[in-house]
């Protein structure tokens, strides 16, 4: 794949705070590309730089090879979809959708064609007219990515589009930003800060942090491989255990040892180690090394959160069986769902 | 909540004695004949028909004429100044606003006799240009006077109302435009400009309502000869003592102000609405 977008060693700073602490990023061809992380970690303002809202204070943003820190918004080949829509309440759907066209004095039957395919596009057809201040939150988003997809850019921007929706529309509409991104084969670049979002849409996942980047990766090499605490902690729910890595493949924690799959560390080296919830089985005192008591245990829907006491600590686990609270029970895992990060 | 409904009561009874009754009694005078008589009232609509002479309707037509010149003015330098200073910080924003309303709390008669000072013929201005070498030009008592004193006592009240629309427009709307490609001419023309319409209006409304119907500022920098409809009102019950016919006119301009409000707010909402 081509590298279409570089970020080198970016940095910004607004009011003494730096927001961006030296930002490498390569972003191909056809991705979708999540930065993904807390707010404030300096996502938005990474996106803000691609789309030329900001400059950044140091470093190098190249597009197709070539250098566009200084090339204004309205001469970049990329269109953004805005936090809050940021559609322009005195015109109609039509012509929001027509208003980069228009912008470009493309023919009139022209733009007829265009705006009508895309209207079509995003599920709106027949909406040309409507006033979009009468829209949902819903049909607005859609009116949004149609505006900027129209263009026919080379990236799109995504900026937190979902975030004013609720949950049902907002998995409609993850479903439909990934089929729609397939269908015209451009690079999305998409902020959130929905750890469920990012997995379930992208091909890379960019996990940010107080500015910096904390992994690159796609959804299944962050979900299962995180590489530090911060990552493992905020995707999705999970056990971390401080724990000695004796030797390739064995690790020691809780004062037992340890199959696991990972290797390269140094001897003794003081680790993390990452089981998720739904990895530990729940078993019978007896058949597993680490033993405890049912704690608590809560109904999520699809499964029951469990909490399980042991005499070093307390595990979550993620299972559809039932337990009485108070019942003495074993932990199982295998090997692979133990995973082993360097400590911070 | 439903007691505090009586706490309306005053404030009806007050606008009724000092809108409502003053606003009958003003009608009640230009349809009747002269004299404060109750007993034997004369309707008539003679006032209405002596306003078509000639000479009242120059006097109307150049009231029109001043107006729209005042509100052109203003209108071009108002936008300006608001568009200007809604580019500053927000603090700084609200510091420069207070200097743009600074010259109203001085009250308008001294600024008008200002004005006068510095526009008479031996005055601040021609002084200075005497000592350029040029030769004094004849500014007071002439149009130009009388569009300097409207335009200086009346600009706040269009640059108030179009900062306020242009301070409080979503600024990703300008960045939505400038991503689309419009450069920052097209996106003033397309975007800024049309979304502080509603300012615009409000401010061109309130500096024509003020022109049209100030007597003050062409009566002192216009002089005696020149007369606008604010001053054919003011002559008609201080000099003239026709009550009847300065009531009629009162109502006449009231009407035409009406009318224009009515088809400017129009105008404002289908431009909202169409974007036209």
């Amino acid at each position: 794949m081509n590298k279409l977008i570089e970020l080198k060693n970016i940095t910004k700073t607004f009011d003494d705070s730096q927001v961006l602490k030296g930002i490498n990023l390569d972003i191909n061809e056809n991705e979708f590309l999540t930065l993904l992380g807390p707010s404030g970690c300096g996502k938005t303002t990474t996106l803000r730089i691609i789309a030329g809202f900001e400059e950044q204070d140091k470093g190098e943003l190249l597009f197709n090879g070539i250098e566009i820190s200084k090339v204004p918004p309205y001469k970049r080949e990329f269109n953004t979809v805005f936090q809050k829509y940021a559609l322009f309440p005195h015109l109609n759907v039509f012509d929001n959708v027509a208003f980069g066209l228009t912008i470009k004095k493309t023919d009139k039957n022209v733009i007829k064609q265009k705006v009508e395919r895309m209207l079509k596009l995003v599920g709106l057809e027949g909406f040309g007219q409507r006033d979009v201040t009468l829209l949902s939150g819903g049909q607005q988003q859609r009116v949004a990515i149609a505006r900027a997809l129209v263009n026919e850019p080379k990236v799109l921007l995504l900026d937190e589009p979902l975030g004013a929706l609720d949950a049902k529309l907002r998995k409609e509409m993850q479903a439909e930003l990934k089929k729609i991104q397939i269908e015209v084969g451009i690079t999305f670049i998409y902020v959130t800060h929905d750890q469920e979002e990012a997995l379930s849409m992208s091909d890379t996942v960019v996990v940010m942090n107080n500015g910096e980047i904390q992994q690159i990766g796609t959804p299944t090499d962050i979900y299962n491989e995180p590489e530090n605490r911060f990552v493992a902690e905020f995707i999705g729910e999970s056990n971390i255990i401080d724990a000695i890595m004796l030797k390739d493949c064995l690790v020691q924690f809780d004062g037992f040892d340890f199959e696991c799959v990972d290797k390269g560390f140094k001897e003794n080296e003081e680790v993390e180690v990452v089981i998720r919830p739904e990895d530990i089985d729940i078993v019978k005192k007896g058949n597993a090394k680490l033993e405890g008591v049912v704690k608590s245990i809560v109904f999520k829907g699809v499964h029951y959160e469990i909490l399980v006491e042991t005499s070093e600590r307390t595990y979550m686990i993620h299972t559809t069986d039932y337990f009485e609270t108070g019942l003495e029970v074993g932990l199982s895992f295998g090997p692979e769902d133990i995973h082993v990060m360097y400590k911070d | 909540m439903r007691h505090f409904k009586n706490l309306v009561r005053p404030y009806l009874v007050w606008s009724f004695l000092i809108i409502v009754i003053p606003l009958f009694l003003i009608f009640m005078y230009a349809v009747t004949t002269n004299g404060n008589s109750l007993i034997n009232i004369q309707f008539t609509l003679d006032n209405f028909k002596k306003f078509i002479e000639p000479v009242y309707i120059t006097v109307f037509m150049k009231s029109i004429k001043l107006g729209a010149i005042t509100v052109a003015i203003c209108l071009i330098l108002g936008y300006a100044l608001a568009f200007i200073i809604s580019k500053f910080k927000e603090k700084t924003q609200d510091i420069l606003i207070l200097f743009v309303t600074v010259p109203m709390w001085i009250n308008m008669l001294l600024r008008t006799y200002a004005w006068m000072s510095l526009l008479s013929d031996n005055g601040v201005v021609n002084s200075l240009l005497g000592f350029l070498g040029i030769d004094p030009i004849k500014m007071m008592y002439t149009d130009f006077s009388v569009i300097v004193g409207l335009v200086c006592n009346f600009l706040p009240f269009m640059i108030i109302p179009i900062h306020t629309s242009l301070a409080k427009m979503d600024k990703s709307l300008i960045e939505a435009s400038y991503d689309l490609g419009a450069n920052p001419v097209q996106t003033f023309f397309k975007v800024i400009f049309k979304l502080s319409l509603p300012g615009v209006v409000n401010g061109v409304i309130m500096v024509f309502l003020l022109s049209i119907s100030t007597f003050v500022i062409p009566k002192l920098l216009g002089g005696g000869q020149f007369v606008l409809i604010g001053n054919l009102i003011e002559n008609q019950f201080i000099s003239v003592g026709d009550w009847n016919f300065g009531s009629a006119v009162s109502l006449i301009l009231a009407i035409i102000i009406l009318v224009l409000i009515s088809v400017m707010k129009k105008l404002d909402i289908d431009g909202m609405q169409k974007g036209a």
